[in-house]
């Protein structure tokens, strides 16, 4: 067999592997997807339920309270980056990222200061690289974020909220992640999620549905109080599921389009090694007619 | 037929347990609070501790609620808890060791949590 011929062999078995992992990879994210899907639907009745009570106190009666008033100017806010531990989803980290930039560039053109927390290895390694500053991070539960890794991540935001701006706690806080639209479309989004516009929340609550005049036990203010930590949470943890799910719909297809271009190289590299092939028979049919030519011309010669 | 009320008990992750019931009785910071049909509406913080469900066709559902909010308004009751568990789910083996071990430790929240476990299913 010919260098060449053995060079395309080799190479058209390198691909073959590469081409059952990724393959193997997609059908593992394909099944994941599914699974994180059903999480996020399962963690609904949850969110809805806190939904509406969050907007008939917000409705019901005139509390105040630290995580709803706005500061008349805001100076720091701090930005939460949901991002993924492990790479292999084509642009969904550096999407996530970029918008993350985006919204930091905004609020420092507003003037204010910006706190960056990072979940997931990704976005913190991007940071890290760039020597810039990260309050805190967390990592390990990207795949499957449970409520309690959402409430880990929820402590220190909610505190640094409740601590006055001057001590170093912050005025508002924003979440980047990247939502799950569908199977084919995810995007990256940013939202504030507080100090919290009780206006939206009831937006969010169904349409046309008259709240009742409640009776707050033991008082509205107490209600509010431990109300509104937990509806960060779980808007937190809404959005980890999310984020996962799009992280593993985003691996799908970026290893769908692996296997894919893995299977045009081995059709290209088989054509190429037929053809290398065919050229070493015909090389070798045309030396051995071209030796037995000169052996006969030469035996011809001798005769006279 | 008697007034029901339906009750929808969710976790943080999963819906717990719904359907019709006569009478939820739960703990609420201020004291225990039972709801019957056509109660007035309502919003309230848990405590961590058991949550009594009477159903429509005679039964008992006791389910253990680790903090949470009940709220009830036309007629329908919900029960919020980042973690619930009905009593039926919780084994009571394993909750005695970790009371143990909780207690060893010292871990008071750990300790509380399989405290309440352990009163869910002794109210069953």
């Amino acid at each position: 067999m010919g260098a060449q011929l053995r060079v395309y062999k080799r190479r058209i078995r390198s691909v073959t592997a590469t081409k059952k992992i990724t393959k193997a990879m997609e059908m593992i994210a394909a099944s994941r997807v599914v699974k994180a899907q059903r999480k996020v639907a399962a963690s609904a009745p949850y969110a809805t339920e806190l939904t509406r009570a969050v907007t008939a106190v917000g409705t019901g009666s005139n509390t105040k309270h630290p995580l709803t008033t706005e500061a008349e100017s805001a100076t720091r806010s701090a930005v939460l980056l949901l991002t993924s531990d492990r790479g292999l989803a084509g642009a969904f980290n550096s999407n996530a990222i970029k918008a993350a930039e985006l919204l930091t560039a905004r609020l420092e053109a507003e003037g204010k200061e910006v706190d960056t927390y990072i979940v997931g290895r990704r976005g913190l390694a991007h940071y890290n690289f760039r020597e810039r500053k990260v309050v805190e991070s967390w990592s390990g539960f990207t795949d499957e974020p449970t409520y309690a890794d959402a409430k880990k991540v929820a402590a220190p935001l909610i505190e640094a909220i409740e601590t006055a701006t001057e001590d170093g706690g912050v005025d508002e806080l924003h979440i980047v992640y990247t939502e799950f639209v569908s199977m084919m479309t995810q995007n990256a989004v940013d939202g504030r999620l507080l100090p919290l516009r009780l206006e939206e929340v009831a937006e969010e609550a169904p349409k046309g549905e008259i709240l009742p005049l409640y009776e707050f036990e033991p008082s509205a203010e107490d209600v509010l109080d431990a109300l509104l930590p937990r509806y960060v949470e779980s808007r937190i943890y809404n959005a980890l599921l999310q984020s996962a799910a799009s992280k593993h719909a985003a691996t799908r297809r970026a290893m769908k389009s692996a296997t894919d271009n893995a299977g045009d190289l081995i059709t290209t590299l088989s054509r190429l090694a037929n053809a290398a092939r065919q050229a070493e028979i015909t090389q070798e049919i045309s030396e051995i007619v071209g030796g037995s030519a000169a052996l006969a011309d030469a035996t011809a010669g001798s005769d006279k | 037929m008697a007034a029901e009320l339906h009750v929808e008990l969710v976790a943080a992750d999963r819906s717990v347990w719904s359907g019709e019931a006569t009478l939820v009785v739960a703990r609420t910071t201020s004291g225990d609070i039972g709801v019957m049909p056509g109660h007035q509406p309502l919003l309230g913080v848990l405590e961590s501790g058991p949550v009594t469900i009477r159903t429509s066709d005679g039964g008992t559902v006791v389910a253990a609620v680790h903090g949470g909010f009940v709220s009830f308004a036309d007629n329908k009751l919900s029960l919020l808890a980042e973690i619930a568990e009905l009593s039926d789910e919780i084994d009571v083996q394993r909750v005695e060791r970790e009371l143990e071990r909780a207690k060893a430790e010292g871990d008071a929240s750990a300790e509380r949590r399989a405290d309440v476990r352990l009163r869910a299913v002794s109210a069953r």
